[in-house]
């Protein structure tokens, strides 16, 4: 070690086993729950709002006032509830994707051209066959593109859960800074990491994307 | 399933709420099987409102639609549009899909064998003038008039016994549209189909047409004939402005220098194939300043002569 101003390639080669790779391994646990979670429950009501419009708004709000909260004053109005758990961090990552996924998903089932909702219906097909063949596939690109965003966001989001639980890449953070003199290269490499892996994640759903639509690919 | 069906439209009326002229007023309207019918007239004539009503798109308010005699209620609405082809001007087809795909979507729903959907894509992408290799692409990588081609072999896939075609060409450029008509009658000609084509273009529904229903403001039925027979005895003032001033013109363009009496020869004027319009013969007159055309067969032989003051008579 050579004082605290510099990176010390060093200590995070001897940290990684008990520090920086459990850190990460947490982190990816902590914002695939949020997904998987916000994922699903995004597209129930999303499905909700395309099939009955009048739930689109009162939707919409809720959402949107749940992201206007922020994140570390959401993690503690949740603790009476839900003690200091990560249940507690999942709650207020979920909550977060909503926002994002909701809008894009509803938007997403719309996005069929009227006039090829017509040709659907005019060549016989049933409502449910125009929402899986038609509606649902045309969707694709406004799911990913949601997707995106948030995996990113709840990345980013989950460093701050830091502050209530000693989990993931946000806790060498939050340790390093409550030292008088914060050791830089704890900072610097846990959160180059929380970078790399929103890079990696967000690089895997381009991928995906890609192979989803090759209809949006070619032109 | 092949043969063409007959379509009757019994007396059918509906009204919007709100709306005090009728979309469609009281429409009776016979048209035999094998039928090139157009539906044509100014806005608010209620044309597309009763192409839809004929595969259930819209319903209407009393009155019967038949095909084949049956009751066009007689069955479930979506078994009831498998049968009929559906052709839209902003065309509609699916993005995602590709063209073979989208050519495959009523064979898919009728559960044909994908053996079977296979062979009948190519057949249709020939029959409209595609490539097979043509199959694998998507809808975006295609040109205006090759997604309308798409979409008349889509709406011909199931070979339903009538086809429904929305202003089908209407968003086409001049020489797209001119040459997918061209084609179309042809097809006509091949396939054994009713064919209900809507269009506000009288000289599109002149050219292709059997037979022509003129629909006027408030859904009222003006004429229903040959167009030989519109533009020779119009039913009223109305037709008669509908279908312009120079009905004589038009009438001359249907008929070709075979289908009239040709004077003995010899003639002063160019040689002309018997297989010319009327129109274009009396042009070839007015052009060179001549009395007559000489009418020739393929072979170069004279069949007679056909001269200037004789087109009236033709008529």
């Amino acid at each position: 070690m050579q004082g605290d101003h510099t990176f010390c390639p060093d200590w995070v080669r001897q940290h990684w086993g008990d520090t920086l790779g459990p850190a990460l391994v947490q982190h990816i646990e902590l914002t695939a729950i949020a997904i998987a979670i916000g994922f699903a429950l995004s597209f129930t009501l999303a499905l909700l709002a395309h099939r009955f419009r009048w739930l689109e708004q009162p939707i919409g709000v809720i959402s949107a006032v749940i992201y206007t909260i922020p994140s570390i004053a959401l993690f503690l109005l949740l603790v009476p509830f839900t003690g200091i758990t990560r249940t507690t961090v999942e709650i207020a990552l979920v909550g977060y994707t909503l926002v994002i996924l909701v809008p894009n998903f509803v938007a997403g089932l719309r996005s069929a051209p009227a006039d090829v909702l017509e040709a659907a219906r005019g060549m016989g097909l049933t409502g449910r066959q125009i929402f899986m063949r038609v509606e649902l596939p045309l969707a694709v690109p406004a799911i990913v593109g949601g997707l995106r965003i948030a995996v990113v966001s709840t990345i980013t989001i989950a460093t701050i859960a830091a502050f209530l639980l000693p989990q993931g890449l946000g806790y060498p953070i939050f340790l390093a800074l409550k030292d008088p003199t914060p050791f830089k290269t704890e900072i610097y490499s846990a959160g180059a990491l929380a970078v790399a892996l929103a890079l990696v994640c967000d690089a895997l759903l381009v991928g995906l994307r890609r192979a989803l639509i090759p209809w949006a690919r070619q032109t | 399933m092949s043969e063409a069906a007959e379509i009757i439209f019994d007396h059918v009326t509906k009204r919007y709420a709100g709306r005090e002229a009728a979309a469609l007023d009281d429409l009776t309207l016979e048209i035999p099987a094998g039928t090139f019918c157009i539906l044509v007239g100014p806005s608010g004539g209620g044309k597309t409102t009763a192409l839809k009503m004929i595969n259930r798109l819209i319903p209407f308010d009393s009155g019967e639609i038949r095909i084949d005699g049956r009751s066009i209620d007689a069955l479930p609405a979506v078994e009831l549009r498998r049968g009929i082809g559906y052709v839209i001007q902003q065309i509609g087809l699916f993005p995602h899909m590709t063209v073979g795909e989208n050519i495959g979507t009523v064979p898919r729903l009728l559960g044909w064998p994908k053996q079977k959907i296979r062979a009948r894509t190519v057949e249709l992408l020939e029959l409209v003038g595609l490539e097979a290799s043509d199959a694998r692409r998507y809808p975006s990588q295609l040109s205006g008039g090759q997604r309308q081609r798409v979409g008349l072999a889509r709406a011909l896939a199931a070979d339903p016994p009538v086809l429904l075609m929305d202003e089908p060409f209407g968003a086409l450029d001049p020489i797209t549209r001119l040459r997918l008509q061209t084609e179309l009658r042809r097809l006509h000609r091949e396939v054994e189909k009713t064919i209900i084509f809507v269009t506000h273009d009288v000289d599109e529904a002149i050219t292709l047409g059997d037979r022509i229903a003129i629909l006027r403001q408030g859904g009222v039925l003006a004429q229903y004939d040959t167009p030989d027979a519109i533009l020779g005895h119009p039913a009223d003032d109305f037709v008669k402005e509908f279908v312009g001033e120079d009905r004589a013109l038009r009438r001359l363009a249907l008929r070709t220098l075979a289908d009239v009496p040709l004077q003995p020869g010899p003639g002063s004027g160019a040689r002309l194939p018997a297989h010319t319009s009327l129109r274009n013969a009396v042009s070839q007159m007015l052009e060179t300043n001549d009395e007559d055309v000489v009418v020739v067969d393929d072979a170069g032989n004279e069949l007679g002569v056909f001269r200037l003051r004789d087109a009236g008579a033709a008529l």
